[in-house]
């Protein structure tokens, strides 16, 4: 029985000569919480853009929720979640007002809308803030409402680009924990991040390194295999930043 | 000797946002002095008032024995910033960066080539690439190359090693740690814990106040209980039940494992009887020492309630 939300076989992506994804294989199952991990510059953010429809394949095979990516990446963007480091809400807009937006963006009724806008204000402890400005939010905060709004529809995939980068280590577990009760409740999450206790947290991690995948498993049959202690000794064992 | 830095009673407030309240410290000679904090907390207001970029409402801040309003001109000539985004020109190249701050500081590459060549031998054959193309540990290795060409005896880097992989943050780090052989004092900001022990004494700032400063290890000796090292079969079940269990005080992942307090400080038979209603299998305990960051977010929980 396949279970599997993403499959990447045989994965091109060049951009003229040079190859920034050279012969991708991985599958990620339903429910999973999938760590992608890597030196900057090794090829992850191509990739997840791949994954997300936002970029074509050179060539190989790409399927997200069902979806063939080379095909159909517009069907794609339907069926997921995304959230990165660098852009997540409008600034200018208040909160209540990114999540309607957010909403009729994914195509959801009013009322339903209305609906999980009650319950997240509620879930993130949000009651007071909803016409404040997203500018007068701290950064921890908007982090957890970008996550909440990325998962505001149900999607079967949610790809989380860095999501906790420059947050306090009591937020940052905080988040984790909702990424926790996401996957939970059978939403995929894909997520990457520099921290290496985070990759701890995944179920399994696959490590990029100049264009390829050098390492995919479970953390802790990553640490058997290379004798390491910690993740991030697995890393720098396996992970050569150019 | 000198302090490098004297800071009293600096406020400053944005509207009606308070974001320094009478901060006071103080830095050696030579030192490389970490502030650790969450993200809002006033590191970068505080940072660009000792690069003299910002002007506090009250308060005293000398640097280098200079007033940081009064001497700013002279101060600006013997400080290296590195701001927490990348700042240098996108479409000037390597070289055409490292030459015009040179030139800015009315001195030559050539001149203190032999203090940054060490970093900038990473970065020097792509030094015609452009800036804006380089990934973001050859970004950093060059932003620090730019704020060390005049030779400053002080450097200031807000959160450097954010966005950046832990083995460009290892290597970033010897290489802090060589510069103090050039007498050039370091202050620095990140939200990584495992870089606040690569520092000679810490300052954990939240919310505009600083909560302690200590040399790291102080700090870490410094946890009030006992710490136990809790695994089972599934992580997540494992942290709500931790939550349920009434003898715990606190629970927070940390990797793969749970770190958890208890009120009485010890653990016996009712919690692995509890664990295990709870559906947990393979449950493993064991008492273990407190880490920098157990310490801080011990301190973070208090300071918050404050």
């Amino acid at each position: 029985m396949n279970n599997s939300v993403i499959t990447v076989r045989n994965l091109v992506k060049k951009f003229g000569s040079f190859v920034a994804n050279d012969n991708l294989n991985f599958e990620v199952y339903a429910g999973e919480i999938f760590g992608f991990l890597g030196a900057n510059g090794a090829g992850k953010t191509t990739t997840i853009r791949i994954l997300s429809g936002l970029s074509a394949p050179t060539s190989g095979e790409v399927i997200v929720a069902g979806i063939n990516a080379s095909k159909k990446p517009e069907e794609i963007k339907k069926q997921i979640g995304y959230m990165s480091q660098k852009f997540s809400l409008y600034e200018d807009l208040t909160v209540k007002e990114n999540i309607m937006l957010y909403g009729g963006i994914y195509g959801m009724s009013k009322s339903l809308i209305k609906e999980r806008t009650e319950n997240l204000l509620e879930k993130l402890n949000f009651r007071d803030y909803g016409n404040k400005l997203i500018a007068d939010l701290p950064l921890g905060l908007r982090q957890k409402l970008a996550f909440s709004i990325a998962v505001f529809h149900e999607p079967k995939i949610v790809f989380l680009d860095e999501p906790t980068g420059g947050v306090d280590p009591i937020t940052r577990r905080q988040f984790w924990e909702m990424i926790y009760e996401t996957a939970s409740r059978g939403i995929t999450v894909f997520v990457t991040t520099h921290y290496m206790d985070e990759a701890e947290y995944c179920d399994r991690i696959s490590i990029m390194s100049e264009a390829k995948i050098v390492a995919l498993d479970t953390p802790e049959n990553l640490k058997k295999l290379y004798n390491a202690a910690t993740v991030e000794d697995v890393f720098i064992k396996i992970a050569r930043p150019n | 000797m000198e302090k490098v830095i004297e800071s009293t009673d600096i406020s400053k407030a944005f509207g009606s946002t308070k974001a320094l309240n009478d901060i006071a410290f103080a830095v050696d000679e030579s030192e490389i002095f970490g502030f650790i904090g969450p993200d809002g907390a006033g590191k970068t207001t505080l940072f660009r008032i000792i690069a003299t970029l910002l002007l506090p409402d009250k308060g005293e801040m000398k640097v280098l024995g200079m007033d940081c309003i009064a001497g700013f001109k002279e101060l600006r000539k013997n400080i290296g910033y590195m701001p927490g985004r990348f700042s240098l020109y996108q479409d000037l190249t390597v070289e055409e960066n490292l030459n015009f701050y040179a030139t800015v500081f009315g001195t030559t590459v050539k001149k203190n080539y032999d203090l940054i060549s060490d970093i900038y031998s990473h970065i020097e054959p792509f030094k015609k690439r452009l800036a804006g193309k380089l990934s973001g540990g050859m970004k950093q290795k060059l932003a620090l190359s730019c704020a060390l060409i005049h030779k400053p005896k002080l450097l200031i880097l807000d959160e450097p090693t954010t966005g950046v992989d832990a083995v460009s943050r290892s290597e970033f780090w010897a290489m802090l740690a060589r510069l103090r052989q050039h007498d050039i004092t370091i202050i620095v900001s990140t939200p990584y814990m495992d870089e606040a022990m690569r520092c000679d004494r810490v300052a954990l700032i939240q919310n505009g106040s600083i909560l302690t400063v200590a040399p790291p290890q102080k700090i870490r000796n410094g946890f009030s209980r006992k710490l136990f090292m809790i695994k089972a079969s599934e992580k997540y079940k494992l942290i709500i039940a931790l939550r349920k269990y009434p003898g715990t005080v606190t629970a927070y992942p940390f990797g793969d494992s749970v770190h958890v307090t208890f009120s009485d400080d010890s653990i016996d038979e009712s919690l692995f009887r509890f664990l295990s209603k709870e559906g947990l299998s393979k449950v493993t305990a064991v008492e273990t020492e407190a880490g920098i960051e157990d310490r801080f977010l011990e301190l973070m929980e208090k300071g918050a309630k404050v």
